[in-house]
């Protein structure tokens, strides 16, 4: 998959290149490499039981934010520094030198070290990030951070996660994958129902016992409410619930015989929604209780999945057609209406990546009608790549917080599951194997 | 085995064979004991020989009177055929008056009539009767006798009466044969309107799995509406059908093959809540 995805390479003009800090079509492209990571063993002085899980958990977070490129343990020196202090100038690729790390075989760009200890009951980690290359420790140190859990293993995991997730953060990451939870439609209880799980797939919850169909859920930036369709109230209509406390808040549904594909506006105070009060399913805006509507659009084609733009709430990307699906951008005052598919087979889904300049969607370019694939594109330069090639139909991505990894739909496996993967199509993983699972968001908590 | 079947057999033809023998010389043996005189037959009575008495006209005679077929439905016709001999003052009563000896006649009793046939001759008087028994015609069988409930349920009308609209693919367009479903399902909403009058009519929209589920959503209301839209102007009053879209949430066949794919593409009729 990999090669497919550099080969589509060279067919891509420079427009998207300028930009600063880990850009995701720099990264998307390979280029200016990764940095590279040697991840050390930590050890525990009195904690030393629960650091098996906690280096598998650290070296597994940094591996599949597809950020580095994860150095082979087997061609580290024996000993490896556990503390600033342990560093020496030279040490004859004994291990306490940074050379020792950065030179050969091991080749790091930058190393990880550290250690725990218990203290007064409590599990403290003891986190560093040393850039190889310097020649001098003192110059050297990126990243130290402490931190704490309780004495068993479940704390030492939630530390190699911080840590893990500073890191991430330290290297150009724009979110986090820390506490980030997936939200998602299944109809594993009978009906198609809200659920929830931690964004690996751990802790499947059901949130809604509604006892009909509800779909195609938004969630707010700050995770903290779902909108989404249900018929729980015979004719489709939207519903807005609070993530944590699992209850709805009020929402007006004007009248029409359809309300749905809820979008929240990036600050949570607006809603857009398809709606057909007009006769046709145009995009309208409310606020976040539904009052206060009004027509965004005008034109007669059936329009759904209104999308802001998280950096630009002016500008909103939607599905529509006349004629076949396709993806079009407009002003939030329904202006400046311009497709941004090219008007090959169907195209549906549109996600805004964080930075606002990128969307994952699902298309059927090059297949039949109804073989959907995962695609990224660049807004500004129309150029697009393919990250699914066929492997059953793959619908819905959303972008996790951390704007690297992607949960999608896919039926490769039969029925309709949930999978994640990084943006260039590697590290797939199924999440869901129970029932159908279907209408995945991602959400910051 | 053969010979287990053979030997029953010979024995019973030889038992009937020694039965013939004796009941033969039992006979025999009967006809040689009758040796008895026969006795001389009785004095011949001598009476005067009674003159020849001058011969008398013959009587008429009714060779034949019927009536064909002699079982006739009312409004039907039979015939009465007769033959007389040694008479020519023949009459059939029952308005028929007298008749030559020999004919028929066509009759159309409206019930059941015996004619009489009077042959008067010089020889004396004969009759005959024919009877023709006329029925009643086969009454109609009774009409069937009405079902239980004939006005069943909404739901169980809309099943049986109503079918669905079909649709090309990403289209909302009503087809000809669309056209002819769904004339035909405005006069069965009227009849179901006229028998429950408060009903309420879901007019669903569903789409194929191939378009995406939310723009499906769009696409099944405008199904939906167009399929309202036309029964609207054929009569049906809008506030009887309500508009609502599945999308491709409830298709209800799920094979990837275009047959299935048309029969999820539709307009169905629900019944309302």
């Amino acid at each position: 998959m990999m090669r497919k995805f550099l080969f589509v390479l060279p067919v891509l003009a420079a427009g998207v290149l300028m930009a600063q800090n880990v850009d995701i079509t720099d990264w998307i492209r390979g280029q200016g490499g990764k940095p590279a990571l040697a991840v050390t063993e930590f050890r525990g002085s009195g904690t030393q039981q629960f650091m098996g899980p906690f280096n598998a958990t650290l070296f597994s977070d940094l591996q599949s934010s597809g950020l580095f490129e994860m150095k082979s343990k087997s061609m580290f020196p024996l000993a490896n520094p556990q503390r600033p202090e342990d560093l020496r100038q030279e040490d004859n690729k004994q291990g306490y030198a940074l050379q020792d790390w950065s030179g050969a075989p091991v080749g790091a760009s930058h190393v990880v070290f550290g250690y725990s200890a218990a203290v007064n009951g409590v599990l403290v980690l003891y986190g560093y990030v040393y850039d190889a290359r310097q020649t001098d420790p003192q110059a050297a140190q990126l990243l130290y951070g402490r931190y704490t859990g309780t004495l068993d293993d479940a704390g030492a995991i939630k530390t190699a996660h911080e840590f893990a997730n500073d890191i991430i953060q330290k290297f150009g990451g724009t979110g986090s994958l820390l506490g980030s939870r997936i939200y998602f439609v299944s109809n594993r209880s009978g009906n198609q129902e809200l659920w929830t799980m931690d964004w690996d797939g751990n802790n499947q919850k059901q949130l809604t016992n509604l006892k009909s169909i509800s779909i195609t859920p938004g969630i707010s930036a700050d995770g903290s409410r779902l909108a989404f369709t249900t018929y729980a109230r015979v004719s489709p209509r939207i519903m807005v619930l609070n993530t944590e406390t699992g209850r709805t808040q009020p929402f007006y549904n004007q009248e029409a015989s359809l309300n749905t594909t809820p979008g929240f506006s990036p600050d949570g105070k607006l809603i857009y929604y398809a709606s057909t009060a007009s006769g046709s399913s145009q995009i309208v805006v409310a606020g976040a209780d539904g009052q206060g509507f009004r027509r965004v659009s005008h034109r007669n084609a059936v329009e759904v999945e209104p999308k802001v733009n998280p950096k630009n709430p002016g500008i909103l990307l939607f599905v529509s057609g006349p004629g076949a699906q396709q993806i079009y951008r407009m002003n939030t005052d329904g202006a400046g209406v311009e497709r941004i598919t090219n008007g090959e087979g169907e195209a549906s889904n549109p996600a805004w990546h964080p930075d606002g300049q990128h969307l994952a969607f699902a298309w059927t370019r090059g297949y039949a009608a109804g073989d959907w694939n995962i695609f990224v594109m660049d807004v500004g330069t129309k150029q697009y790549v393919q990250l699914t090639h066929s492997e059953g139909k793959n619908e819905n991505p959303t972008w996790a917080p951390d704007g690297r990894h992607l949960v999608f739909t896919s039926n490769r496996s039969g029925r309709s599951q949930l999978y994640t993967m990084l943006a260039d199509g590697t590290q797939v993983k199924q999440l869901t194997q129970q029932g159908t699972n279907k209408y995945p968001v991602w959400g910051s908590k | 085995m053969t010979t287990k079947i053979l030997s029953p057999v010979r024995s019973t033809s030889l038992r009937w064979a020694g039965l013939s023998l004796s009941l033969a010389m039992v006979l025999l043996a009967g006809g040689c004991k009758k040796k008895v005189p026969v006795p001389p037959p009785p004095a011949p009575v001598t009476q005067p020989a009674a003159a020849p008495a001058a011969p008398a006209p013959a009587r008429p005679n009714i060779a034949d009177f019927a009536a064909e077929p002699s079982t006739i439905e009312r409004g039907q016709s039979a015939n009465l055929r007769w033959a007389v001999t040694g008479s020519n003052d023949v009459v059939i009563d029952n308005g028929i008056g007298t008749v030559p000896a020999n004919g028929s006649r066509t009759v159309r009793p409206t019930e059941s009539t015996t004619y009489t046939l009077t042959a008067k001759g010089p020889g004396g008087t004969a009759t005959k009767t024919a009877r023709i028994v006329v029925s009643a015609p086969a009454p109609p069988p009774p009409p069937p006798p009405p079902p239980a409930n004939t006005k069943g349920t909404v739901e169980s009308r809309l099943q049986s009466d109503l079918k669905d609209a079909l649709y090309d693919y990403d289209s909302n367009n009503i087809r000809d044969d669309a056209r002819a479903i769904l004339t035909a399902d405005a006069d069965a909403l009227k009849r179901i309107f006229a028998d429950f009058p408060s009903a309420t009519i879901a007019l669903e929209g569903h789409c194929d799995e191939r378009g995406s589920a939310e723009y499906n959503l769009g696409l099944g209301d405008r199904r939906s509406n167009s399929a309202r839209d036309f029964l609207i102007q054929l009569g049906i009053p809008a506030e009887k059908l309500k508009p609502i879209s599945y999308g491709k949430e409830r298709p209800q066949c799920t094979e990837a093959t275009e047959s299935c794919y048309q029969s999820n593409r539709r307009a169905h009729f629900a019944p309302g809540q």
